[in-house]
């Protein structure tokens, strides 16, 4: 890291530099299968990641039918339950949210947007996809092994996770751990790439505060996964030790089934610590480059500069570094020390200041903009206003006194599927709205689009928000059934149909968004190189879709930032970022 | 959790070093522009592949403070059941094997000092004597653990053992994908690289085998003190 400032400010090679280097695929095959042309493997992961998604999507749909009618269906199991949240838990954040962010839009529009021919390491980028691959078809496998796949809960906490109540721990725990090892392992070659492509490969022109805010988002958030994943791999060694070699990292003294197990003298709170030590950092490697895009999305939609681009770049690097310092949060109930109660309270609530400095300045960029409804802007809107309500919320479960009696009920079920599930998601579709027709050359369908929003935004909202009320009713969350609790009035069954049926529809509804993307690739209106006149590099390229080593003969030169909208004077309402001061027309 | 406490620390001061020489003040709204007004612009760069080494450095540093944090806790926590963990007898041989171990390190600096002056038969001899000390110390790991089987620790034993087992385990594949590494790097001199890239290469090597050799030695010293 020290000699990343031996260039100084700017340490972009001059132009051509990479032309020797550019890989050149021979057949077919190596073209785009084996592909290491950075747009290929982005397209790669994304449909691999929207697979799993739709998986875990299903798996959703299953505990809500069990949730609202329990005991209706016979092949859902309190066992299956439990697979069912585990599965869909950690595919969601893991395999779906993260490998999409990174692996997809990191790798379609890095090498785009800071002007660069390609990753840096593209044999290492290709390995990482596949690797990522891999790693998504043993986590897939776990549901056909005997046992199936495991029900520990996406926090996988032990001892009950290896212990033999809980289900899948034969095999489902074994795959689980080494499923995970591999992503890391695949993430880590993608995830230097982005960084090294980032600092290395920039066009002329293009200094670190000339970047657009989504390289900020998405390297930041890159950082972070490439020190923070280190935690779940330790973890996960040494829980595979634990079930297989017979050592006792995370197993105290314990009696199962009235006989001793051989383990003992283990530390099952050093698992929670190892987890979170990740599993906080994990929420902002998906919140991230989620902000990074949503800035620039706003910008381009609403025709205006964003607001106040420095403290912007600043608050995603504070954000990253303090969300290594607040892991504790998830630890409340674990019977720490009420020092470090304390202290991680005043950390998370500490994060809360340039979190919203980011929201207040997307607000400002938005005032008096020239606002166009396009469906991705109708998604980042949703996001700004889904993103404030599940971070209001975390500002309750931030304080110990709130967390202790909510932990463990549906009220954080709520809070994080607002902050980490929802709102990540509709930038996910926002993006794709956005950059598809970079990717194809074709727009997707306006209205099968707008439709696609709008259920699926409140429709979310009538699937979570009646959660905080269930959760403030004490309806505990991974419950397979609730049986008798005198506590919980019958309303709460009524509630729960009704979100049941939320979640059917809006499940249904992501089939049209799949549709449309498939039927816009043959019959979508051609797109031209700029739709949407945006100014940042990724929409300056000679081709549509951009052609291998996306610059044609000579690189581009940058003169000006990524916001350069609406500019007094200016002919066009727009100034790309490769176009000369002098000449102020847009080149043809 | 010092140890992780103390990297990330370092890691995040240089960081905040490097990006304070960012001109993360610069108002870039107003810096319209030609690339050659901008200072610092068309400076020369460090090579992407030693930037990659150093990320990658930073990758496995947070590794195995995590795993020395976990070390430590774990050993701190002096098991849920009550009974004290009893201190690891520590095998003579590790003594032996640190020696060659900066053995190893030292014999990679001077290929990387030779490759550096172009003495190209030093920098073999630097590089042979690495492999082979390096192989030394793997093969030392593995007599450890034997003489630790034979008074009875093994893997299950205890928190200690088993630490002890994982971290050196962890430790010597990362010795062992060094030496992949390296004999990549050779496998390419053989195939005529030019100097320049074997300098690069040998310089790589030499720095993680730096890194390698510290970690072992927070790791033994810790052994040490326990
Ligand atoms: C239509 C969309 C979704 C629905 C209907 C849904 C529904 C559910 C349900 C019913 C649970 C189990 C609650 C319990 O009994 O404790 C759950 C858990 C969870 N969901 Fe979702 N979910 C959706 C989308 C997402 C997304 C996009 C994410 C991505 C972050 C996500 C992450 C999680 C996590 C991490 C858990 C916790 C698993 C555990 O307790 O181990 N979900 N979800
Ligand atoms: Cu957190």
């Amino acid at each position: 890291m020290a000699d990343a400032s031996v260039g100084g400010m700017d340490a972009a090679p001059i132009g051509g530099a990479h032309d020797a280097e550019l890989y050149h695929p021979r057949s077919w095959v190596t073209k785009y299968v084996f592909s290491q042309d950075a747009k290929v493997i982005a397209i790669q992961y994304s449909v691999t990641a929207l697979t799993i998604g739709l998986v875990a999507l299903v798996l959703s749909w299953l505990m809500r039918l069990q949730l609202a009618f329990p005991g209706c269906f016979d092949f859902i199991t309190a066992e299956s339950y439990y697979q069912y949240i585990t599965m869909h838990g950690m595919s969601m954040v893991v395999y779906v949210l993260t490998a999409l962010f990174l692996g997809g839009f990191g790798n379609y529009l890095i090498p785009l947007m800071v002007g660069a021919r390609d990753m840096v390491f593209p044999y290492a980028n290709m390995l990482s996809y596949w690797i990522y691959l891999l790693a998504v078809i043993v986590l897939a496998a776990t549901f056909f092994v005997p046992g199936g796949p495991t029900g520990a809960g996406w926090t996988l906490y032990p001892p009950q996770a290896i212990m033999s109540g809980t289900p899948g721990r034969d095999w489902g725990i074994v795959l689980m751990l080494v499923s995970l090892m591999l992503f890391i392992a695949g993430f880590t070659m993608g995830g230097l790439n982005y960084v090294v492509t980032v600092l290395q490969g920039r066009a002329r022109g293009m200094t670190l505060m000339r970047l657009p805010l989504t390289v900020w988002g998405i390297l930041t958030a890159t950082v972070m996964a490439l020190l923070a994943f280190p935690a779940l791999f330790v973890g996960a060694v040494m829980m595979l030790f634990d079930r297989l070699l017979g050592t006792s990292f995370f197993m105290p003294a314990i009696v199962e089934a009235g006989t001793h197990l051989r383990h003992g003298g283990g530390s099952p709170i050093l698992w929670q610590h190892l987890f979170w030590f990740f599993g906080h950092p994990e929420v902002y490697i998906v919140a991230l480059p989620a902000f990074g895009i949503v800035s620039d999305l706003i910008s381009t939609h609403a025709r205006k500069n964003i607001f106040g681009y420095r403290m912007m770049v600043w608050a995603i690097v504070v954000i990253g570094a303090l969300s290594f310092a607040v892991w504790g949060h998830h630890m409340y109930v674990s019977g720490m020390n009420p020092t470090f109660g304390f202290f991680f309270a005043t950390t998370t609530l500490i994060i809360a200041v340039p979190t919203a400095i980011k929201v207040y300045n997307w607000v400002l960029t938005l005032w008096r903009g020239d606002i166009h409804l396009t469906v991705p802007m109708l998604f980042a809107l949703g996001f700004i206003v889904t993103f404030v309500n599940g971070g209001l919320t975390g500002l309750f479960l931030g304080n110990v006194v709130v967390d202790v009696p909510l932990s463990g009920t549906m009220f954080v079920v709520a809070h994080f599927h607002m902050v980490m599930g929802v709102a990540p998601i509709l930038v996910v579709f926002g993006g794709i709205y956005h950059w598809y027709p970079k990717v194809t050359g074709r727009m997707t369908n306006d209205v099968l689009g707008k439709l696609h929003f709008w259920v699926t935004f409140l429709g979310a909202y009538a699937i979570f928000f009646p959660m905080h009320y269930l959760g403030l009713m004490g309806v505990p969350r991974r419950y397979y059934e609730l049986g008798e609790m005198a506590f919980v009035p019958p309303s709460a069954a009524t509630l729960n149909v009704f979100i049941t049926v939320a979640a059917l529809v809006v499940g249904v509804a992501q089939l049209v968004f799949v549709f449309n993307l498939v039927w816009s690739l043959f019959r979508g209106t051609p797109a031209g190189g700029n739709p949407w006149r945006a100014t940042t590099l990724e929409w300056q390229t000679p081709q549509t879709p951009p052609a291998h080593g996306n610059w044609g003969g000579s690189l581009p030169v940058v003169y000006r930032w990524a916001y350069d909208y609406s500019v007094p004077g200016a002919d066009q309402d727009f100034l790309p970022q490769n176009q000369p001061p002098a000449a102020r027309t847009v080149p043809a | 959790m010092s140890i992780a406490a103390a990297f990330f620390a370092v890691l995040a001061a240089t960081v905040a070093w490097w990006l304070s020489r960012q001109r993360l003040m610069s108002k870039p709204w107003l810096e319209e522009g030609p690339p050659v007004d901008l200072p610092g612009a068309g400076a020369s760069s460090p090579s992407a592949a030693r930037l990659g080494l150093w990320m990658f450095l930073a990758v496995v540093g947070s590794l195995f403070s995590l795993l020395l944090s976990a070390y430590s806790m774990g050993l701190g926590t002096h098991g849920m059941g009550g009974a004290a963990v009893q201190p690891l007898p520590v095998p003579k041989i590790l003594w032996f094997n640190t020696g060659v171990l900066a053995l190893s390190s030292a014999a990679l600096e001077w290929a990387r000092l030779s490759a550096r002056r172009g003495a190209l038969d030093g920098m073999r001899l630097g590089l042979l004597a690495a492999a082979v000390s390096a192989f030394a110390f793997l093969q030392g790991q593995l007599l450890a653990w034997q003489q630790l089987r034979a008074v009875g620790y093994f893997l299950a034993t205890d928190q200690a053992s088993a630490f002890f087992y994982l971290v050196t385990g962890v430790h010597g594949l990362h010795v062992l994908g060094g030496l992949t590494a390296m004999a990549g790097a050779v496998a390419r001199m053989r195939r005529g690289a030019g100097l320049e890239q074997m300098r690069l290469s040998v310089g790589l090597c030499a720095t993680y085998w730096h890194f390698l050799l510290v970690v072992w030695l927070l790791f033994f010293s810790m052994l040490l003190l326990s």
